[in-house]
């Protein structure tokens, strides 16, 4: 049970060291026991706790001579048994410790320079990879350690920088550096990937995005400044919003500018708090929240909580990432090396 | 990021040159370790002036690719911005001369420092694009992981002359 307080407050858990150098990347296994990070020393850390989230954190595993540059995301797969991690050196590197320890048991090649995202689909049977090389990869899972291209995805004119699935459906969603956020879908009458969505609005890179747990909203947040609220607009829908062509159209209903002073780096949507958090280059976590009051087709999102300079990361963040089952744990990881453990109280009142 | 580095044929073969700026004065307080010396823009110039063209052997001082007046820095709120001129509007290597400039000082500022490194308004034909480039560390990140690269970029920043004669320490 958190400890009650008259506002809402980010307190500061426990500072994790080890890195060399900066930590592009955390992320939780889906039981909330591990939590993943990874950087420019090409090192993935494994940490975890003696009894329970409560206790210290430390580092329980390293993984070495996966990749031979930075490694730039770490993603469990939905059964929690396969870590991805994608890197610099253009591959991204499948783990899993069936043999008791954790080994790398596929290496998946394809893209022609780094890999900056790779996410696994809801199913577990399917993953995206994403590149500066302007592609975004569909991979299918054939059978142990076989894994397919499914789709090479040339909707974007940059370097692309996230993927991340739909919650609940086989829809990918990408983030470039052409300033726009695209959504793919597979075709059901001919199998074929494609292109169902461009959302365009961020004046600059979009650096990464983040679904609500419905799957109906998406933030997106930018080296333009600004975070940006989407929503989804089915055919008949009630506001009367067109759909050509009888696909769902995704439409910016928010944008907060005027809080984060340099580009933001990462978005992660709480799917047990709704609570938003995003990672700045201005050195500072920050918690949005939507008002009660809130109109879905023009909500409002306020600023809740803020990271305080003097405790808090002294370089750039990167990343964050909220824990799985425990609510308002966040994890935050930066340039100043270490990764930040910490708990979102609401007000008592 | 893939910035040329080096073409067979001097894209400008007559640079204009201009004078180097007299070694900094060193003054009491500087030297007495009890007073606080905030950075100054002459201390960003002094640390960018002499690194050298990639296509010529003259510092980017002589060039005018960078001038103490632009090189901004507020030492209270942690930001250091540089602008540079490439000496014409399509030079190749502006990315390159950026980066040189981004890492020279990533090495020798606080990490407190937010760097930023564009080109002077108007003074190169891709100017936003390269302004972009510049900008995206992630980009920036991954060409220093360019073992080819960074043999260039090294080549560029320890070339250069040393940026203060001796001082010889006044008690």
């Amino acid at each position: 049970m958190a400890p009650e307080s008259p506002v809402p407050t980010l307190k500061l858990v426990q500072t994790l060291k080890g890195h060399r150098g900066r930590v592009w990347n955390v992320s939780w296994h889906p039981q909330g026991n591990i939590l993943t990070s990874c950087g420019e020393d090409k090192i993935i850390r494994l940490w975890g706790t003696e009894g329970g989230v409560e206790g210290k954190w430390v580092v329980k595993t390293t993984l070495t001579d996966g990749h031979e540059r930075t490694i730039r995301e770490v993603s469990w797969s939905p059964c929690g048994r396969y870590l991805a991690s994608s890197s610099f050196d253009a591959t991204t590197a499948i783990w899993d410790k069936k043999s008791g320890d954790y080994e790398c048991n596929a290496t998946l090649e394809g893209h022609e320079n780094e890999v900056k995202s790779v996410a696994w689909a809801r199913s577990g049977q399917v993953l995206a990879t994403c590149s500066r090389d302007k592609t975004v990869w569909i991979w299918e899972v054939a059978e142990e350690d076989e894994y397919e291209c499914a789709a090479v995805l040339n909707a974007h004119t940059q370097d692309v920088k996230k993927v991340m699935w739909h919650p609940n459906d086989e829809i990918l969603a990408s983030a470039s550096y052409d300033n726009t956020i695209k959504m793919f879908r597979e075709d059901p009458s001919d199998q074929e990937w494609t292109c169902v969505a461009t959302l365009a609005s961020h004046t600059s890179t979009v650096w990464s995005i983040a679904f609500d747990k419905t799957g109906t909203r998406l933030a997106s947040c930018s080296d333009d400044e600004t975070l940006k609220i989407w929503k989804v607009y089915l055919p008949g829908n009630q506001e009367g919003i067109a759909t050509p062509d009888g696909q769902p159209v995704w439409k910016c209903v928010c944008t907060i500018s005027g809080v984060h002073t340099r580009s933001v780096y990462d978005v992660a949507w709480c799917h047990q708090t709704d609570l938003i958090a995003t990672a700045c280059g201005d050195d500072t976590v920050r918690i949005f929240q939507e008002s009660l009051d809130s109109d879905p087709n023009q909500p409002t999102f306020n600023l809740v909580a803020t990271s305080k300079p003097s405790l808090s990361h002294t370089q750039d963040v990167n990343s964050v990432a909220w824990h799985p089952t425990v609510p308002g744990l966040l994890a935050s990881a930066s340039d100043d090396g270490s990764i930040i453990l910490w708990q979102f109280i609401d007000a008592s009142s | 990021m893939t910035p040329s580095t080096g073409s067979p044929v001097l894209e400008n073969k007559n640079p204009t040159l201009y004078q180097r700026t007299a070694d900094r004065e060193i003054t009491p307080e500087e030297l007495d370790d009890t007073v606080v010396d905030p950075f100054d823009a002459r201390e960003i110039f002094d640390l960018i002036r002499n690194i050298t063209d990639p296509e010529h052997p003259l510092s980017l001082e002589e060039l005018n690719v960078v001038e103490e007046r632009l090189c901004q820095v507020d030492d209270q709120s942690n930001t250091v911005d540089v602008t540079f001129t490439p000496t014409i509007p399509h030079c190749s290597m502006a990315t390159l001369i950026g980066l040189c400039i981004r890492v020279k000082l990533l090495h020798s500022l606080p990490t407190r420092f937010k760097v930023t490194v564009k080109i002077s308004p108007g003074a190169h034909v891709s100017e936003a694009a390269i302004n972009k480039q510049l900008a995206d560390k992630e980009r920036v990140a991954a060409a220093l992981e360019n073992n080819h690269l960074i043999k260039v970029i090294n080549e560029c920043i320890f070339a250069a002359k040393p940026t203060f004669s001796k001082i010889e320490r006044v008690d």
